[in-house]
């Protein structure tokens, strides 16, 4: 981390030039020691102190917030809410009561998009970036339309999804039931078990550009001897991409998998542009269910308990995923 | 690598963070008359857009520059965002002075403490509390307490119907009575075309008929203390009811479940549906190039087909509340431009603007409110309409019972049977949700 050296020529405080050549120095205020362990963290202390106030302080707040009984009654002069102990969070994680249950609920399925969302959008990303790795007419074009969904303003691109995916008018019935004639029934995609695979769609084709982008960007560095010396040992595109490609871009992947997974996990505007205020059950995410919880029902406490629950998770789940990918990398 | 691992927790607590949300600021400060020259306005979007609402409004608000010298900041809030805007002012304690609110709304923010109380004494800066509808003022604050707004613009349900369509079916008269209703609505439903339209997805809409129909089954979804009822019996008819149009009656097309953003009005202007229970809905048809000759304009039907009081009435008392923050640093001020805003004289510039009904009765005689389809909403505002409960958890009652009902809609869009147990076991979780 510390490997930046400060250059010897650094000008002491007042902003004078040690005299060229020769000359005797003058001995700086602080030792040398000092200066060259301490001018990095000096250089990171504003990132550091906004790190604090921007991410740190609400993060504080919030679970400042998750011990108290805040609700309506409260928030106009919230430091007078009262202590709650634990009971948000008893609230939260009781299973067998209506809003611990439906936490549970939005819980499960928020796992199961986030994992069948991210290895979507690894496998396509990662396939396109392959397949556009070799120069040929038209690649560059191609490559940019691939990030037209990432580069699309998120409310404009999921509205459109929106109005593609209605029941009467979309375009994806349209095509579905009226020009391919796959079913009778016009079915709704925005309502009831549907619209789990709506959501999905909608996330996916968002995220993929990203992987395909940081996955081309780390093709780059792999060596073209490789590919080289592999196809004059007679290595066909399958045994390069196994053997070359994926083994050299690990650190890349490990990176990016774990970048996907925590922003599908706590995607919200998807979820909330495509189903406005209230979601159907099946594509309940976790990061609507305690916008509900907390700003539909104005019970901030417990919307705050359930926000510390899902960063306690998120950090085992990341704590885990290091220290399994880097363990695998050293053995 | 420890760089790397270094470089993964930063990038692991910036993407943490966006879990965790916080508010600032608290404490409630009293006004004061500390900044007297200006006041700042949150405005509900009442128009066709907020550039419209902005080129209604100015001029008003010059006006009142001009005669009071305080110049007022005008925002126009979206609906969407108007509810979390004033959450945000109230938890931080830096909101406007003066802000639109919808009434159904009141009694919770009235909860909240950060609201202006109307007294006795305020009632009397702006030339007392009899100028004001009895209605209108019943939704402004929980009943016993000091209103925590003064109502701008009134509104209510109405029956809204093709009158081509009722000629071709051969139908004379517009339903009084809900037997009627599903009879003619029946008769019109067919060839793609259906008798009836709602917006299955719009969790007020949803709200503000259910409990209408509840009311006229004699049931109500909070008792006298406060406390949820949400499986009363009453309140579980009057939401079968409402799902019923579409589950058992079959005068509503399915895919209405999906509609939240008025595609109703649109498809009753193109002539996809026959009937409407709207507020106000003639600017928007407009819109859509539906002529006012079109369409007629009825009470909402009742059981006995009399709009009354009791298990007769036949709206919800919709409308616009306007209150000002407690906090303001322009007490007087604000008092001043609610007393302009509720002027005889604005109230009928601004009603007549927004197609609304003046909340003042003295304003209710200018001609521009004298029109067949005005008439028959100021008599429902007049005879037969009620407020939503004026609780403070009337906000998670929406949210609640209204996504309830949505997901009751969508199970009767699948073709599924929706029966009185089905709707009684949602009405019992979102009841257990409200706590």
């Amino acid at each position: 981390m510390t490997t930046t050296v400060s250059p010897r020529t650094t000008a002491p405080a007042g902003g004078k030039l040690p005299p060229a050549g020769g000359g005797s120095r003058r001995r700086p205020l602080l030792p040398e020691r000092v200066r060259r362990g301490g001018l990095p963290y000096l250089l990171l202390l504003p990132a550091l102190l906004l790190e604090v106030l921007i991410h740190l302080a609400p993060m504080a707040v919030g679970v400042w917030m998750s011990f108290r009984e805040l609700t309506q009654f409260f928030i106009n002069n919230w430091s007078a809410a009262p202590f709650a102990g634990l009971d948000n969070f008893r609230v939260a994680v009781d299973v067998n009561a209506p809003v611990g249950e439906a936490l549970l609920n939005s819980f499960l399925v928020t796992c199961a998009f986030t994992i069948l969302s991210v290895g979507a959008s690894w496998l396509i990303g990662t396939a396109a970036a392959i397949l556009m790795q070799d120069t040929f007419r038209g690649r560059g074009l191609l490559r940019a339309t691939f990030l037209i969904p990432y580069a699309l303003p998120v409310y404009a691109a999921v509205i459109t999804w929106s109005f593609m995916l209605q029941r009467d008018n979309g375009l994806v019935n349209h095509v579905i039931v009226d020009q391919l004639g796959l079913t009778d029934d016009r079915p709704f995609w925005l309502l009831g078990g549907n619209s789990f695979v709506a959501l999905l769609v909608v996330a996916t084709w968002k995220s993929w550009p990203f992987a395909f982008l940081i996955v081309t960007a780390g093709l780059q560095s792999i060596p073209q001897e490789s590919y080289e010396a592999a196809a004059i040992d007679g290595a066909g595109m399958w045994r390069r991409v196994r053997h070359i490609t994926l083994p050299s871009l690990r650190p890349v992947n490990q990176v990016l998998v774990l970048v996907l997974f925590l922003w599908t996990f706590n995607d919200f505007n998807t979820p909330y542009v495509l189903f406005s205020e209230a979601a159907p059950e099946a594509a309940d995410l976790v990061s609507i269910h305690i916008y509900q919880s907390s700003f539909a029902t104005w019970n901030f406490g417990s919307g705050s308990a359930m926000s510390v629950l899902l960063l306690l998770f998120l950090l085992l789940v990341t704590a885990v995923y290091l220290l399994l990918t880097n363990r695998r990398r050293e053995s | 690598m420890r760089r790397r691992r270094a470089a993964a927790a930063a990038l692991l607590v910036t993407s943490l963070a966006a879990a965790v949300t916080g508010c600032g600021g608290g404490g409630a400060a009293q006004g004061s008359n500390d900044n007297p020259t200006t006041l700042t306005y949150w405005a509900s979007n009442q128009g066709a857009d907020l550039e419209a609402d902005k080129a209604i409004l100015t001029p008003e608000l010059e006006k009142f520059e001009e005669r009071t010298g305080i110049h007022v900041e005008l925002e126009v809030v979206p609906w969407s965002d108007l509810l979390n805007r004033i959450l945000a002012a109230t938890a931080s304690g830096e909101g406007p002075d003066v802000l639109n609110i919808g009434n159904t709304w009141s009694a919770s923010l009235q909860a909240t403490g950060a609201l202006l109380p109307w007294t006795e004494e305020n009632f009397e800066r702006i030339g007392g509390r009899d100028r004001f509808l009895d209605a209108a003022v019943a939704s402004a604050g929980a009943p016993g307490q000091d209103p925590a707004a003064v109502p701008l613009y009134s509104l209510s349900y109405a029956l809204y119907y093709n009158k081509a369509m009722f000629e071709e079916a051969g139908i004379e008269q517009p339903p009084a009575t809900w037997d009627e209703f599903v009879e003619v609505g029946k008769r019109l439903t067919g060839d793609g075309r259906y008798g009836f339209g709602l917006e299955g997805s719009n969790l007020s809409n949803n709200i503000h008929q259910a409990y209408v129909l509840a009311r006229q089954h004699g049931g109500d979804f909070f008792d006298e203390s406060g406390e949820p009822t949400f499986t009363d019996p009453g309140a579980v008819e009057g939401v079968k009811q409402w799902i019923d149009f579409m589950a058992e009656d079959g005068i509503v097309a399915p895919g209405n479940a999906e509609y939240a953003q008025n595609q109703s009005l649109q498809d009753f202007a193109t002539g996809k549906t026959a009937m409407l229970l709207w507020q106000a809905a003639g600017t928007t048809f407009e819109s859509f190039g539906m002529s006012e000759d079109d369409y007629g304009v009825a009470p909402v039907p009742t059981p006995s087909g009399t709009p009354g009081q009791g298990t007769e009435v036949n709206s919800m008392v919709a409308g616009i509340n306007l209150a000002v923050f407690d906090n303001t640093d322009n007490l007087d001020g604000a008092l001043e431009f609610v007393e302009f805003m509720t002027s005889d004289e604005e109230q009928a510039v601004l009603n007549a603007a927004y197609g609304s009904i003046p909340a003042v009765e003295s304003a209710q005689d200018d001609p521009a409110f004298d029109t067949p389809a005005l008439n028959v909403l100021k008599d429902a505002l007049a005879t037969s309409a009620v407020p939503l409960p004026q609780v403070p958890e009337e906000s998670q009652f929406e949210t609640a019972v209204g996504t309830a009902i949505k997901d009751l809609f969508a199970e009767a869009a699948a073709g599924r049977e929706v029966t009185t147990e089905l709707v009684a076991e949602r009405l019992t979780e979102a009841q257990q949700q409200v706590g």
